[in-house]
């Protein structure tokens, strides 16, 4: 009878420290794809920082690109009975058995960054990415916006052919200066998302449009492509920002220096901060018991010389990019 | 440095000069050059200018071909020695970084070679480790970020230019006249060839097969190296992911475009060369015809299989007997 009394008591006074408890003590199992790029190590780096400033316990299972790590990975968090899971899936299919598992063990999961296959869309809480085509329509609207009137022959720099985030960047430009008449693009070429590539293609551009007079503007699917393309534009003699608009897109830190020095006039935010929105629908879902929208899409935001181009690259450069 | 064009060559030579004459029928102005800030400028040294890594990694590739061997690291020997040039170009004075980069190349050629000739392993197994092992080994260094530097010395490899001609041209004038001298101007290419004909036969006549062979993948990884340090100067950075990626391949492809047999043996500098041009004016010929990207690939396929059709001994036998029958 005292044991029980003291458990009582013990278990009572203990009772207004638990629910803080649990809720400041929230254990997130995140599962990412590794580190491929600039952006994925600066959403690394961005997601701890987030987990840190909600004092969530964020445990990151590094895959190095490798789906099996991933569900090995996803496999030993349910083992560790982690309270949720976030997953940036490496690719769209192939994940029904394991987020099952998570299903039963009741752990939600959410997806950051990508989706998966519609056919697992009751395997996980709500997903948290961003919306390629309207990254697209974001830079497109800017550049109708800036040209005005005038008559503008834009080149494109598409990502890799296939990756369905180039295709999605092209369709959402496409419609956007689509209502622009005087707004065209002339030539459109891949350069692979990477600099050198990036480059040699705009050296090809500027020979085939008459030494790059005829040009109006640039748009690249990513600002790796526009830093190589500002190079090339340089070395022929152009004056990139000026005789060239340029709108790309991600927001890397290297473009906002190219904003700084005048070479580079606009870029639309790719955010690495997936984990922020994804951390406030999971603590909405753990206290009241809300079930966040199926997909939370993320800000496209969208930065030019107006805005502080020197703060945003101090604020990013050493995240990793 | 035997400059003697024979009945070998002409086919690459006359399908460098086609594609060339194509290049003009898709882009009129392809001719056209004029001087930017004391530079060359216009498709056709874009053609040179842009080949200049490829015909890098194509001169070290030849001999080790020729040795019947094969070197798939090249790629990411660029990726490690761009990686250090650029990490370094800032801090330090540019002949610094250029030789750390070189003396990496170095170490790799030597990996590579001791793996092949002391221990045995086959090429393709070989070089395989160090294709994969150093892409990571350039992540390690820039750790996953594109590291850009600003110092103009060392971005001269890349943008730079003497008397008109960019500078990746004039080092690839140099390379190509390096080993051209060293390879030709002495025995060690006939033993190179024989090697590659019949390392059993070279080696009973008395032929150090074991050293040449290490030699000649160090000399495949300082050219690879050397492309490398262009490659980072020209984007005034380095991208462990991406530089020198699948370039291997199309080095391998330059050298077999130059008419060197897989099976080793005879093998032309000049050509090989040659061929990574081939391959250039057909990648800038594509870039300024403005087809959609997605037949990149398809063009590339079909213009290297007629060149290689070409080449084909049983091919003209087909064609002379063709026109025997016929006349």
């Amino acid at each position: 009878m005292a044991l029980k009394r003291i458990l009582m008591g013990l278990a009572l006074a203990s009772a207004p420290f638990i629910a803080p408890v649990t809720a400041a003590q929230l254990t997130v199992g995140f599962s990412q794809i590794g580190s491929e790029s600039g952006w994925r190590a600066a959403e690394t780096t961005v997601s701890k920082g987030e987990a840190a400033k909600r004092s969530v316990n964020l445990k990151i299972a590094d895959a190095q690109q490798k789906q099996e790590n991933q569900i090995k990975a996803i496999r030993s968090f349910v083992a560790q009975g982690v309270d949720a899971i976030f997953l940036a899936p490496v690719v769209s299919t192939g994940w029904d058995a394991v987020l099952k598992e998570a299903k039963e063990a009741k752990i939600p999961v959410i997806l950051l960054d990508r989706d998966i296959d519609p056919s697992g869309k009751d395997l996980y809480l709500t997903a948290v990415t961003s919306d390629s085509v309207h990254e697209g329509e974001v830079a497109g609207d800017w550049l109708a916006k800036t040209v005005g009137d005038k008559q503008c022959s834009i080149v494109e720099l598409q990502g890799t052919v296939g990756a369905s985030v180039a295709a999605n960047r092209k369709k959402g430009f496409d419609t956007a200066i689509a209502k622009h008449a005087n707004l065209k693009i002339v030539r459109s070429q891949t350069g692979d998302f990477t600099r050198a590539k990036g480059k040699e293609v705009m050296e090809s551009f500027i020979k085939a449009e008459g030494g790059g007079k005829t040009i109006c503007a640039v748009y690249a699917h990513n600002d790796d492509m526009m830093v190589g393309a500002i190079q090339a534009m340089k070395e022929a003699g152009l004056k990139p920002g000026k005789d060239i608009l340029t709108v790309s897109i991600d927001a890397v830190p290297d473009i906002f220096k190219a904003m700084v020095a005048g070479e580079a006039n606009a870029t639309v935010e790719l955010t690495p901060n997936m984990a922020g929105p994804a951390l406030d629908a999971l603590t909405a879902y753990k206290d009241k018991g809300t079930t966040p929208l199926k997909w939370i899409q993320t800000e496209s935001k969208l930065y030019t010389a107006a805005d502080d181009p020197q703060k945003a690259y101090d604020s990013k450069k050493g995240l990793g990019y | 440095m035997a400059f003697q064009l024979p009945r070998r060559g002409l086919a690459q030579i006359l399908a460098l000069i086609v594609i060339l004459l194509i290049d003009r029928m898709v882009s009129s102005q392809f001719f056209d050059l004029r001087l930017q800030d004391g530079r060359l400028f216009g498709s056709l040294i874009d053609v040179f200018n842009r080949g200049a890594p490829v015909a890098l990694l194509a001169l070290g590739m030849v001999l080790v071909i020729a040795t019947r061997g094969i070197d798939l690291s090249v790629g990411a020997v660029m990726a490690i020695s761009g990686a250090i040039a650029a990490s370094l170009a800032d801090s330090h004075a540019w002949p610094v970084a250029v030789a750390v980069a070189l003396g990496a190349g170095l170490l790799c050629g030597l990996w590579n070679g001791f793996l092949v000739a002391v221990l045995g392993i086959q090429p393709i197994v070989a070089t395989l480790i160090l294709m994969v092992a150093g892409r990571g080994v350039a992540q390690l260094i820039t750790e996953g970020r594109i590291v850009t530097f600003t110092s103009p010395d060392l971005a001269w490899f890349g943008t730079g230019s003497a008397l008109g001609i960019p500078a990746p041209v004039l080092i690839v004038a140099g390379t190509l006249l390096v080993t051209g001298l060293v390879v030709r101007g002495s025995a060690l290419g006939l033993l190179i060839e024989a090697a590659g004909g019949n390392a059993r036969a070279s080696e009973l006549s008395g032929v150090g097969i074991r050293l040449m062979i290490v030699a000649v993948y160090v000399w495949c990884s300082l050219c690879a190296a050397l492309a490398g340090v262009i490659a980072a100067a020209d984007i005034m950075g380095a991208d462990a992911n991406n530089a020198g990626l699948w370039l291997e391949l199309d080095a391998i492809l330059a050298v077999v475009i130059g008419g060197t047999s897989l099976f080793g043996g005879r093998f032309s500098l000049i050509l090989a060369v040659c061929g990574a041009l081939i391959i250039q004016a057909m990648n800038t010929g594509i870039l300024l015809s403005g087809y959609p990207p997605e037949f990149n690939l398809v063009v590339k396929a079909a213009v290297v299989l007629v060149v290689l059709l070409l080449q084909s001994p049983r091919l003209s036998g087909l064609v002379a007997n063709f026109r025997k029958a016929r006349a």
